[in-house]
């Protein structure tokens, strides 16, 4: 063996991103070859839409819409619609949590490890793949709304804006999930905890009603819930109802506090996993 | 750095908790040198291969590969050397194309070289006609071999394979006796930890025993077997009855006591078949009906009983309460 291997030259865009679109090709290919996988994650949200829109949907008015019943069905589909979108790109983080955990199990985070690459890059590709997914998911879900009658009224760059902000919302929990998983014994473990804390996130929000309507203590919290925050601003984005907000600072000014928020939640748990990362070993 | 010593590691301490998985291992390694680290299940071989691969550091000690400290050069270490654990490390899902393209990327190699050495890789190990088929429709001899075809793809100079037929069967095992054998040829240095004493024998120039975190025994296999003695000669009477009569016969050949268990009786010897001839005759002339009459060369398996005081594949306790975690150490 005494030939060397060619090494080529630094890309443009480092080895930390050009190692991460390695790792997310190959997740991405893994979803194409799993349909069951891919298929499940678009039924569920799928599913929520339909149970929303015609199981609780009568019960909840929401404020400031007519009286006619026919009328507040129809304004809480299109309330609806920006819930779904926030709670499903926030269940994007039980993938990079059971993702990750599996590539422990398989011993391939150890292969990882012991190659010359970039720090961080199994991680960057994990949520990169796993936020790309859900424009798929998205794109299903909104045909979906489309069809019980939701509607974008915000003019196209606005509703650009909504998808863009949904995108690095899914980007963001994928950190909060890789980094959970890295901690987790096995996947089972991991399938269960990735998804234990997202059912209060996601519900204690706006999301499925209005902040209004709770009690003034889990008023404080839903008002800071980021899930909150990035609801209201895809509803207004897309021209949606968005119901009357109590006074607090994100909920009037839900768009750069959704991305400040995605900012600051990046920073701890980049760094938080990135630093797991380096130490673990296929458990 | 071509005159470094391939892996130099000196009072390696590694301690999990209170665990204490190796305690002061020194291990060297010349080029081009094929050396087996043996050692029964918890003994610490995974341990110091994970050491050696950057995976683990070391609670103190010194450990440097290709004459890179593992501790402090971790990235230099990564580039020239190739690793291949217990587990098929590969992705499922991918080919086993994308597979080696995907490593040879993360190794940061021109794509064109990536493309040959795949296909240079897959013909070599067998794996041509399965290349463009998912990894999940590979049986566990194809997984190991591409896992290993994996490690290779930047022409490590240096290459750590634990365990690298645990779980195959013989013909996967003979299978992946033979690419290592072509790697060795071609001048690829090799750690190789294993818990069968075989394939050590078979692989390995050079031997490390190690138990209970440190090194036992270190030489050839023909030293270490010469180490507990020489050649046994084995007698299987056809009556248990006549086994201390036929102890008696071989006390007038043998270089030692003989030992009866049962209807055997065995004694140390030298001199080789001579020896032998000699046996079967007084034997002959006693009236010994023999059923079965050998001379044995000492196994590893008896150097190890020997040097550790337990079989090589016996589980240690530890192991067993620590479960799953125990393949670790």
């Amino acid at each position: 063996m005494s030939t060397v291997a060619p090494v080529r030259s630094r890309p443009i865009v480092g080895w930390a991103v050009h190692d991460g679109i390695v790792v997310a090709r190959r997740n991405l290919i893994q979803s194409i070859r799993v349909p069951e996988s891919l298929f499940f994650s678009l039924v569920q949200p799928v599913i929520f839409v339909l149970l929303f829109a015609y199981v609780f949907g009568g019960a909840i008015p929401i404020p400031g819409d007519g009286a006619n019943p026919e009328e507040a069905a129809n304004a809480y589909r299109n309330y609806l619609m920006p819930g779904i979108f926030g709670q499903t790109v926030a269940f994007a983080a039980a993938a990079s949590t059971v993702g990750i955990a599996e590539d422990m199990r398989k011993g391939l985070i150890d292969r990882f490890r012991a190659l010359p690459m970039a720090h961080g890059a199994v991680l960057i590709g994990r949520t990169f793949a796993d936020a790309a997914r859900q424009i798929l998911v998205l794109a299903v879900l909104s045909i979906t709304g489309f069809v019980i009658g939701w509607r974008i009224t915000g003019g196209l760059l606005n509703a650009i804006y909504a998808y863009l902000l949904l995108l690095l919302f899914a980007y963001t929990v994928s950190w909060v999930g890789s980094t959970i998983g890295l901690a987790m014994p096995n996947p089972e473990t991991a399938s269960t905890a990735g998804l234990a804390w997202l059912f209060p996130l996601t519900f204690l929000s706006n999301a499925f009603v209005p902040i209004s309507s709770m009690p003034d203590w889990l008023q404080a919290f839903a008002a800071f819930n980021p899930v909150s925050t990035l609801v209201l601003a895809t509803r207004e984005l897309f021209g949606n109802p968005t119901g009357i907000q109590p006074d607090y600072w994100p909920l009037q000014h839900p768009i750069p506090y959704t991305v400040m928020a995605c900012a600051l939640i990046i920073a701890i748990f980049a760094t938080l996993s990135v630093r797991k990362f380096s130490r673990t070993t296929s458990k | 750095m071509a005159f470094e010593q391939a892996v130099f590691a000196e009072g390696v301490v590694k301690k999990f908790g209170d665990v204490v998985a190796l305690d002061g291992m020194d291990l060297t390694v010349e080029r081009g040198q094929v050396v087996g680290l043996l050692g029964p299940n918890g003994a610490g071989k995974t341990t110091m291969v994970r050491i050696l691969s950057t995976l683990l550091t070391p609670t103190s000690g010194i450990a440097r590969v290709s004459g890179f400290d593992v501790v402090t050069q971790p990235d230099e270490v990564r580039r020239a050397i190739g690793l291949t654990g217990q587990y098929a490390a590969v992705d499922e899902y991918l080919t086993g194309r994308e597979n080696l393209r995907m490593f040879g990327d993360l190794y940061h190699l021109e794509p064109k070289y990536v493309k040959r050495r795949s296909q240079e890789l897959l013909d070599s190990f067998d794996l041509s006609e399965a290349a463009d088929r998912s990894v999940r429709t590979y049986s566990g001899g194809m997984r190991r071999r591409l896992d290993l075809a994996s490690s290779l793809i930047a022409r490590p100079s240096i290459l750590f394979l634990d365990e690298p037929t645990t779980g195959l069967d013989p013909r996967s095992r003979l299978g992946m006796w033979a690419v290592i054998e072509g790697l060795v040829a071609e001048g690829t240095t090799v750690l190789l930890t294993t818990q069968y004493l075989e394939e050590a024998d078979q692989l390995a120039q050079d031997i490390v025993v190690i138990d209970h975190g440190r090194v036992i025994a270190h030489g050839t296999a023909e030293a270490l077997k010469d180490q507990i003695g020489g050649d046994r000669i084995e007698v299987t009477v056809v009556n248990a009855g006549q086994a201390s009569a036929a102890a008696d016969v071989l006390r007038t050949v043998s270089t030692g006591e003989p030992a009866i268990e049962e209807g055997r009786v065995s004694a140390p010897v030298s001199g080789g078949s001579t020896v032998l001839v000699n046996a079967i005759r007084a034997l002959d002339v006693a009236g010994i009906e023999v059923s079965d009459l050998l001379l044995r060369r000492p196994t590893l398996d008896d150097v190890f009983m020997t040097l550790t005081g337990h079989a090589a594949e016996e589980e240690t306790p530890v192991l067993a309460k620590r479960g799953r975690r125990g393949r670790q150490s």
